[in-house]
């Protein structure tokens, strides 16, 4: 049976609570109801309130009590409704829950579920992809799935991690995409990317649900006998470099592609991060494909010239495949 | 000041009492002054120093209640929760100092230190943020089932801050274990306490969340100890946090480099009659648990062990800058 993105994501956090005791989840109107996204519908009445802990609005308590039991022992697994409000627990992330095992040797097991990504118009704050915020933080590792075996498996692996995980999940994709999962326990590795798709002539590096465009676009690209290669970095931090360079090794072209703004973005540490590696393997300018430096606007016209997408892609990589 | 002798304490347990507050407030004065007035002058302090003078009896008078299993979070003007805790006053030197043996090995300076096996989770520069924090671990004490309870320190400054309302709501709406203590110094930086909220104690904010609010003189190191057990008795039960305010005053600067101009000479004559140490010392003295005498050596004690933790921590090696990547992740 075919299991979505979002089923995946359920499947790997009810399987970790039925393996390890200490592992618990909190977060706003994710027991009796369930989560904003219906993730944790029937998590309560199975597990009990103890183990899932409805709490008031209140992201910086949620992530500051997570942290607070995460120096316990325990393994919290906390919910932002949106990825947007992630900013208002913001210092405890960055400040706080990054630079204790640093600082003083202590341990923060801690898994923060931040639900991402635009796409179904939900206007400026229920649809950023504010991942490159933690990227930068030292001490956090960032992960963002874009299948639902990787979002199952990285759910797990980020629950086991003895570091804080910021798990960035696209929302777009919950109900979007299916897939068979194998059966029994599994975990994917975190700080390790995927090559999607094998291809010779350019590289599409991306994340996240732009893995599904990048994909789409290397299809149509085929037919006009461009071999293109897709990664799918699946973790932000830590970055598989190994794994980006021996693709643009390979095909000697690199597009960049994310579904965050621009400036800041993923991409220019990339861009950085090949200039410094693979320079002279390069046939041609290292490009970029994301969205522009602006909010996320609502009105359909509006968001859709916003997105990345498909033709956006194709049309970029035709003009470094001829470059 | 009360007569009657706390619940379960006669005279002798009282003046042994009396004697454990005066050592560690004596040691918290002594180190502080070290650091504050002769090792940051000499230059050996690396960084910025905020120390608690005048307001030892809150450290001391509630870290004692604690039991092994609760576990500290001390704000910056807390010392004496580590001295009480077990932690060396070598170990707190060489903090301050930048040394590999000190409790961050030079990661992080003054009192922005945490050990974990000594029950203690180390601050960060944004006030009240381990407020909440303090919720998360009396959340995880009841999750394991341990007999224990958060300690949660701040002073009146940090209660201006979301954290703190956020956190103490987030205890009170779980009904946690968690004793929040006030240093009420009345100054927050430059800052007045009138500047800093509109309500005249930071006990008045504990109708909002429905959670005890008690008031004690945090000049009174046993005031603090006896007010401390009701509050820990009560976190204890499971009937939720309890606010504990103890007033004070910051007889220094924020920090070493201010002079403090802003604050009226008048508050720091008013309140220099009320030094805590001072204060216990007399009442030692007229309720015969100690002679003069007596005072006099121990003084002279705490005087040779800080001597001793200062020389310690000065043969301790600057760490190694080869070591400045690691521990930022879990090695494998």
């Amino acid at each position: 049976m075919s299991t979505t993105y979002l089923e995946a994501i359920r499947q790997g956090m009810w399987e970790e609570m039925e393996r390890d005791p200490n592992v618990f989840l909190l977060g706003e109107d994710i027991g009796v109801y369930g989560g904003a996204f219906k993730v944790t519908a029937g998590f309560f009445e199975h597990f009990g309130e103890k183990r899932v802990v409805d709490t008031p609005i209140s992201e910086a308590a949620i992530v500051g009590a997570a942290i607070g039991a995460g120096l316990m022992g325990l393994r919290p697994v906390a919910e932002m409704q949106f990825a947007d409000f992630i900013s208002c627990g913001f210092d405890q992330i960055v400040n706080f829950a990054a630079k204790c095992r640093y600082r003083w040797g202590a341990a923060v097991p801690l898994v923060v579920r931040a639900p991402s990504g635009g796409g179904i118009h939900g206007g400026p704050f229920h649809s950023q992809n504010p991942e490159m915020w933690f990227v930068r933080t030292p001490g956090l590792k960032v992960v963002a799935p874009a299948t639902a075996y990787d979002a199952k498996g990285l759910i797990k692996a980020a629950i086991r991690d003895n570091d804080p995980v910021i798990f960035f999940e696209h929302k777009g994709l919950y109900r979007r995409i299916k897939e068979d999962l194998p059966a029994g326990d599994y975990t994917v590795p975190i700080g390790v990317a995927k090559v999607a798709r094998e291809g010779r002539d350019l590289s599409i590096i991306t994340y996240g649900a732009m893995v599904w465009t990048a994909l789409e676009a290397a299809g149509r690209l085929a037919e006009e006998g461009v071999s293109v290669e897709v990664v799918d970095l699946r973790t932000l931090v830590p970055l598989d470099r190994e794994t980006v360079c021996a693709s643009v090794k390979k095909t000697s072209k690199a597009l960049l592609l994310h579904e965050d703004t621009r400036t800041g973005g993923m991409a220019g540490e990339l861009a950085a991060t090949l200039t410094e590696a693979v320079f002279e393997y390069l046939d041609g300018p290292i490009v970029r494909v994301t969205a522009p430096d602006t909010p996320v606007p609502y009105s359909p016209p509006l968001e859709e010239a916003f997105l990345p997408n498909v033709e956006r892609v194709v049309e970029k990589a035709r003009w470094l495949r001829r470059y | 000041m009360s007569t009657t002798p706390a619940i379960g304490m006669d005279r002798q347990p009282r003046a042994a009492l009396a004697e454990r507050c005066l050592y560690y407030m004596s040691m918290m004065r002594e180190i502080e002054d070290r650091i504050e007035r002769k090792l940051y002058r000499q230059g050996k302090i690396v960084g910025g120093v905020y120390v608690g003078r005048g307001q030892e009896a809150i450290s001391v008078g509630t870290a004692l209640v604690a039991r092994p299993d609760d576990v500290m979070l001390p704000a910056h003007r807390d010392l004496a929760v580590f001295l009480i805790r077990g932690v060396s006053a070598g170990r707190i030197f060489a903090q301050y100092m930048g040394r590999e043996g000190g409790v961050t090995r030079g990661r992080d300076g003054n009192m922005h230190m945490g050990d974990l096996k000594h029950g203690i989770v180390a601050i960060i520069s944004a006030l009240a943020a381990t407020v909440p924090v303090a919720a998360g671990v009396a959340l995880a004490l009841r999750y394991t089932g341990i007999d224990g309870v958060a300690f949660s320190y701040f002073g009146d400054g940090a209660t201006s801050r979301g954290d703190w309302h956020e956190g103490v709501n987030f205890a009170a709406v779980h009904k946690l274990g968690v004793v929040f203590i006030c240093n009420n110094n009345q100054y927050a930086y430059s800052t007045p306490l009138s500047a800093q909220m509109a309500c005249a104690n930071v006990a008045d904010r504990g109708p909002a969340y429905n959670i005890p609010a008690e008031i004690v003189d945090g000049n009174d190191v046993l005031a603090v100890y006896e007010a401390t057990e009701r509050a820990r008795a009560y976190a204890r039960s499971g009937q939720g946090p309890y606010l504990l305010e103890c007033k004070t005053f910051r007889m220094t600067g924020h920090s070493a480099h201010d002079a403090a101009h802003y604050v009226p000479q008048g508050l720091f004559d008013e309140w220099g009659k009320m030094d805590p140490i001072t204060r216990l010392e007399t009442r030692m003295l007229a309720e015969g648990w100690a002679g003069q005498d007596a005072l006099d050596r121990a003084r002279a004690a705490v005087h040779r062990e800080v001597d001793g933790a200062v020389a310690w921590a000065e043969q301790s090696p600057f760490p190694d800058p080869a070591t400045l990547e690691e521990d930022v992740y879990e090695s494998h």
